[in-house]
């Protein structure tokens, strides 16, 4: 059984060893730096932490004045704050201005679970992925989750970083190449290729297994990145397996399966089904029991492969 | 700059400000002109800027928080070299480096892109924070208009510059008293305003908007005061400056016609 690990608590490690080699970084919370791990930056450089207090709006305001006056910023609060509060701010005073802002969007998707709909950002990729110039990363695990954010650190220009409340599987190994932009191939197969995102990706994996056992050949693409997307490796889907599903943790409109569709439409057109969030609020329940409600689960991953190869 | 210089350019921004309205057909000159001797005293009596040297980490900031009035930050720069002032003509036009509202890639001299209310304000708490961070002792300039202050993240914002103790902050509330709609006082209350940021822990000095001594000394003691940020609630009119324009909610937003902007160029004593 392989480790479990949140990846926002991947985010807290990252913060503080990016802190140490870089004195421009700065970060912000909006009174969640306990449940955002932020804290763990905030104990080692309070000089370069500042909290907001609860108001989301002004975080991202304060952190593009930031950012353009040369600061590095990674600005954090819950997903449905982020993307979805303060979305207008995010476009017109970061994305507007290409400010060096990092938004690490903690408590992303269903699995916040026990809080509810209100607490669960199941669009946060779609609205994201809308402003020009933003890059959407969506890491699967711990790994991948701080490899990403350094890289993030490094890319000029606004991020955003999707990151979840619930330990997940580490599906990398530490020395694993991965790179903004560029999609991983998990597993190569011929029969069909599902295309996954942050933490669906290790039920992508699982429902290969579930297939093997039954004679279909499955090809897994880890998307960590949905903007700028490797639309290559879309492509070659695409053409070398004739069909493709995508699994994602996150409303059908808009996401990932969207952004694949698009893709397929124009350059390479393909069998594409849709494992995601069907247009609907999710419900308060343990993270486990929400995936199993809502239909994001290896087997229902497995189904749609049967159903679309 | 003495005062008759200073009086003079202030006259030469509101002949600016209707040119660029008249020739875009659309724009906002009502806030332009209330705006127009506050900026003139920041952009050619306080601010330490250069237009020659527009990056300087040394150089004070200002920010447009409320953008609509561009075309009265265009003309500053302009006046102040950071752009040819045969540019004005341009603005709002395809193509063209002054867009309706203020943007940062497009045209220098232009610290943060706004338009949005109450986003700049946010900004300039952020460019505070970074000032002090570098150990800079440069400043941070916003203005709004009072209408802004209807947005809520103004006191998220005002709260945070008063919470972090931003004594390198310095805003101006443009306070003209109308908004598109009509009054501020029909619309959305936001008296009373000085009292307002007294409470949130802000220094603040009241002044007479269009008094060009009163403006350079209310920024000299916003200079010196220690431990918090200070706003001047400048009193203004709208439209300042031409007769049919003053105190007229309907100048928030439109353009004068070539018969109204001749005439508003004669009040200002130029031609169009």
């Amino acid at each position: 059984m392989a480790d479990k690990i949140a990846t926002r608590q991947s985010y807290g490690r990252a913060l503080v060893e990016l802190g140490a080699l870089r004195q421009d970084i700065v970060v912000l919370d909006a009174d969640l730096s306990g449940s955002t791990m932020t804290k763990e930056f905030a104990k080692v450089y309070p000089e370069r932490f500042f909290n907001a207090g609860i108001a989301e709006a002004n975080m991202y305001g304060m952190a593009a004045g930031l950012a353009v006056s040369g600061k590095t910023v990674f600005a954090s609060t819950f997903a449905i704050f982020a993307a979805g509060r303060a979305f207008e701010i995010i476009r017109n005073s970061i994305g507007y201005t290409g400010a060096n802002v990092k938004i690490c969007a903690t408590h992303a998707g269903l699995t916040v679970g026990e809080d509810g709909a209100s607490h669960q950002a199941i669009e946060d990729l779609a609205l994201m992925r809308t402003i020009p110039g933003m890059t959407v990363l969506n890491p699967a695990d711990d790994v991948s989750a701080r490899k990403l954010l350094q890289a993030a650190a490094e890319w000029n220009g606004p991020v955003y970083v999707r990151l979840g409340r619930a330990a997940v599987p580490v599906i990398y190994a530490e020395e694993t190449d991965i790179q903004i932009g560029k999609a991983v191939t998990l597993r190569d197969g011929k029969d069909c290729t599902i295309i996954a995102t942050g933490l669906l990706v290790s039920r992508a994996m699982e429902a290969a297994e579930l297939l093997a056992e039954e004679g279909i050949d499955v090809r897994v693409l880890d998307m960590h990145t949905l903007k700028p997307m490797d639309e290559g490796a879309v492509i070659r889907a695409a053409r070398e397996t004739g069909s493709i599903v995508t699994a994602e943790e996150h409303t059908v409109i808009g996401g990932l399966g969207a952004a694949v569709a698009q893709i397929c439409c124009e350059k390479a057109p393909a069998k594409v089904s849709f494992v995601g969030i069907q247009d609907t609020f999710g419900e308060s329940g343990k993270p486990d029991e929400l995936l199993e409600k809502y239909g994001l689960t290896a087997a229902a991953i497995a189904e749609a492969v049967r159903t679309v190869k | 700059m003495n005062k008759q210089a200073l009086q003079d350019k202030a006259a030469l921004i509101r002949q600016h400000i209707i040119r660029e309205v008249y020739h875009a057909g659309s724009g906002h000159p009502g806030g332009s002109l209330s705006a127009t001797d506050i900026m003139t005293v920041l952009y050619f009596h306080e601010m330490n800027i250069d237009g020659n040297d527009p990056s300087n980490p040394n150089r004070d900031r200002f920010v447009l928080s409320k953008g609509h009035a561009s075309p009265v930050l265009y003309a500053c720069l302009a006046e102040a070299g950071f752009f040819p002032k045969e540019d004005l003509v341009t603005f709002r036009k395809l193509g063209s480096c002054l867009q309706g509202h203020p943007s940062m890639l497009k045209l220098c001299g232009v610290e943060m892109s706004t338009g949005s209310l109450g986003q700049g304000f946010s900004a300039s708490v952020g460019m505070a924070l970074a000032g002090r961070l570098d150990g800079r002792d440069s400043r941070i300039y916003v203005m709004l208009g009072d209408g802004e202050l209807q947005e809520g993240i103004t006191w998220e914002a005002s709260m945070a510059a008063a919470h972090y103790g931003l004594d390198n902050l310095c805003a101006i509330v443009d306070h003209n008293g109308l908004q598109i709609d009509g009054k501020n006082d029909d619309v959305m209350r936001v008296m009373p305003i000085a009292e307002k940021f007294r409470a949130f822990g802000w220094n603040v000095i009241e002044l007479d908007g269009h008094d060009l001594d009163a403006i350079a000394a209310g920024f000299r003691k916003a200079g010196k005061h220690k431990g918090a940020p200070t706003v001047l609630v400048a009193e203004t009119h709208k439209g300042k400056g031409v007769s049919f324009m003053e105190d007229q909610a309907g100048w928030h937003g439109k353009a004068p016609d070539r018969e109204q902007a001749e005439q508003a160029m004669a009040e200002l004593g130029g031609i169009l």
